[in-house]
């Protein structure tokens, strides 16, 4: 039994059949791709574990649970946490206060009213902020305003938000676009840090192969709603079915 | 010192000092000049100074922190006003019970009313509170008259039960008052041509009002403040980050909605009367006015909005077509009446198109309100000192 169980899912969209009996089963302390063409329904995928869309039918299992139903706040505390494929903050806020809510959310729960003691005293998760800051190598952006950031720095900035929160299951929609290869590579040596430093599971979807190939165990190819194949990355390498669907049009 | 860090401490204790010193430095000119006309520190006045900015101060915590733009505040300042006068009439004539009275019961009316209103946002939250008021204001109008004396309004008699203070037969009509210091009374001071005076009634608001810009302090600096601040910029964000958005957003709707209810009972406890026109669709608007001329989202702007729109009323109302013959009179016959005719429309009863202009000119050139006016005069006067000498650093 993987971590994450995803059984017989399908979603329509009017005409459009955007996930079609979807299974999928992502090992506890693995990096799991997922790849395909655009349109292949990969997000849409995310977005039934997230609780943005429900799926018309089929189960989704996180840790023993089912997350159909819940709210997004519920399945976050679950331990899911998603970085979207456009980066997703909060731009009128602090760098720094991007990544303290996250820490509160994690603290917290999903409500309490703090509403007397200043932000200031809150020591302990400034500085698990400032920590999550500097792995990302954003510490001296720290008082910058988010949505004066460049597109590459929301993106790690969206992800040091997520992996503040320590969760279970990161979801990564797309992490690297947009970035140049510099940062490409520093996401894929921080993502293998942080791997490597605690337990953590991870779904990723990508286009760059260099960052699939570098990071996952597992491969999923998807390709109009469907999954086509699933193995390790050496066998999906060779695999005709899978060059024609996909590799093929992406090694440009 | 209170808790804050050292710049907020020293804000505050400007505005706490510049709010003790209103009095004074509301009323510049000498009490024969011309001008006096133009003074403001005179007790009513001051007054709705320091109740409209208290009730300005906690719809910022809403509108400010949130972003959601609520159109019936008004309900909240008229039951407070309601919940007050009912204490002053069945239990005593001191103004704190009827205050704390106001502020619970509006509590209560915001949590219902948010309740339903925050399962929408955007603009049909605004229709769906603008509907809620105006329920309220109907309702006190007609159907509960045996809670609000309708039309008429609620007011004190000559036979109030009053378990506490009441008792003994009465022939003039009771005054609110803070353990036997009545709201009504006051002192002058003459110093050389100038009057001040000193009333208790000011005072009272003035200390109420304060501990009210306190507290948003707080609250705007607190987790709580950067949670709205961010349900604000990005609710989906937020709630895919594990918070709940809607139990905040209600928290920052009850918090503003007591603070309009305590305006209210401030307002009964300074004319101890209450009506269902304080209630109307336009006074939820005009807190919106002054929320957004002060600066939304800033801890002073409210106020100075609430202060400006206040003063602004008083002058322009008590100009009529007289004043303006003594000013226009030199002008020939024929202009003379035609300039008085036209400024005529924006004074007196007619205030209101001068408030529009107002408005306009505010929002589009000054988006940021009178606060974003201050900080520019302030960085163009930084700039010239700044060839002087770099000697202290910029705040
Ligand atoms: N909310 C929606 N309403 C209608 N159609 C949608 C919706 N979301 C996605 N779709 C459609 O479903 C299909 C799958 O979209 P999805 O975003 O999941 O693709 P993707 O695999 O993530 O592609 P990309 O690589 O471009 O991000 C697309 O054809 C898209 O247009
Ligand atoms: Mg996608």
């Amino acid at each position: 039994m993987g971590i994450l169980e995803v059984k017989g899912v399908n979603k329509r969209f009017g005409g459009l059949q955007a996930l079609g009996n979807v299974n999928l089963s992502v090992q506890e302390n693995t990096v799991h791709a997922i790849i395909g063409p655009n349109g292949a329904g990969k997000s849409t995928l995310l977005n039934c574990l997230v609780g943005k869309l429900i799926p018309d039918s089929g189960s989704v299992m996180f840790d023993g649970k089912s997350v159909l139903g819940r709210k997004p706040y519920e399945i976050n505390q679950m331990g899911i946490s998603r970085v979207f494929q456009t980066p997703e903050i909060f731009a009128d806020l602090s760098v720094i206060e991007n990544v303290m809510i996250p820490c509160f959310a994690r603290r917290d729960g999903s409500f309490r009213l703090h509403a007397i003691e200043t932000v200031e005293r809150e020591k302990d998760i400034i500085e698990q902020a400032e920590r999550m800051l500097a792995d990302v190598k954003m510490l001296d952006k720290r008082h910058a305003h988010a949505g004066s950031l460049s597109r590459g720095d929301k993106r790690r900035l969206e992800m040091a938000m997520c992996l503040v929160q320590e969760p279970k299951l990161l979801l990564l929609d797309e992490p690297t676009a947009g970035m140049a290869r510099a940062d490409t590579n520093n996401t894929i040596d921080l993502l293998k840090e942080i791997k490597a430093k605690r337990d953590i599971t991870m779904a990723i979807i990508e286009h760059d192969m260099h960052v699939v190939f570098s990071l996952a165990e597992r491969i999923t190819v998807l390709a109009q709603g469907t999954p086509l194949i699933e193995d390790t990355p050496d066998n999906i390498k060779g695999h005709p079915k899978v060059r024609e669907a996909y590799l093929g049009e992406a090694q440009v | 010192m209170f808790g804050l860090n050292p710049k907020d401490t020293r804000f505050l204790l400007i505005v706490i000092a510049l709010t003790l010193l209103t009095p004074i430095l509301l009323n510049p000119f000498p009490t024969e000049s011309g001008l006096a006309q133009f003074n403001a520190g005179y007790p009513a006045l001051m007054q709705r100074f320091a109740i409209y900015g208290l009730m300005a101060i906690g719809f910022n915590i809403l509108f400010g922190l949130t972003g959601y733009l609520s159109f019936g505040h008004a309900a909240f300042l008229g039951v407070g006003s309601y919940a007050a006068v009912w204490m002053f009439k069945l239990l005593s004539m001191n103004v704190i019970p009827a205050i704390i009275a106001s502020t619970l019961v509006a509590g209560v009316f915001a949590l219902a009313i948010g309740y339903v209103s925050l399962r929408r946002s955007g603009i049909y939250f605004s229709i769906l509170t603008l509907a809620f008021a105006e329920m309220c204001y109907r309702m006190a109008y007609s159907v509960l008259t045996p809670i609000t004396n309708g039309e008429t309004g609620l007011q004190l008699t000559l036979n109030d039960p009053r378990i506490l203070d009441g008792g003994e037969a009465i022939t003039s009509l009771p005054v609110p008052g803070l353990f036997g210091l009545q709201m009504t009374s006051y002192s002058t001071l003459n110093i050389a041509g100038w009057s001040f005076t000193f009333s208790v009634g000011y005072y009272f608001c003035a200390v109420v009002a304060i501990l009210g810009f306190y507290l948003s302090l707080r609250i705007f600096r607190s987790p709580f403040g950067m949670t709205l601040r961010a349900i604000k910029s990005n609710q989906q964000r937020l709630n895919y980050t594990g918070m709940n958005s809607r139990p905040y957003t209600l928290a920052a709707f009850v918090i503003s909605g007591m603070y309009a209810g305590l305006a209210g009972g401030l307002l009964a406890a300074m004319d101890p009367l209450a009506g269902a026109e304080r209630m109307q669709w336009t006074a939820s608007g005009e807190v919106v006015l002054m929320t957004i001329v002060g600066g939304v989202g800033t801890l002073m702007g409210p106020v100075l909005g609430a202060g400006f729109i206040k003063y602004c009323e008083n002058i322009f109302s008590k100009i009529n077509e007289g004043v303006l013959h003594g000013w226009f009179g030199f002008l020939p016959d024929g202009l003379e009446d035609l300039v008085v005719w036209i400024f005529a429309r924006f004074v007196g009863e007619g205030w209101h198109l001068t408030l529009g202009v107002m408005f306009m000119l505010i929002v589009t050139f000054l988006p940021g309100g009178l606060v974003e006016g201050g900080r520019r005069i302030a960085a163009r006067y930084r700039n010239r000192g700044k060839s002087d000498a770099a000697k202290q650093p910029a705040e």
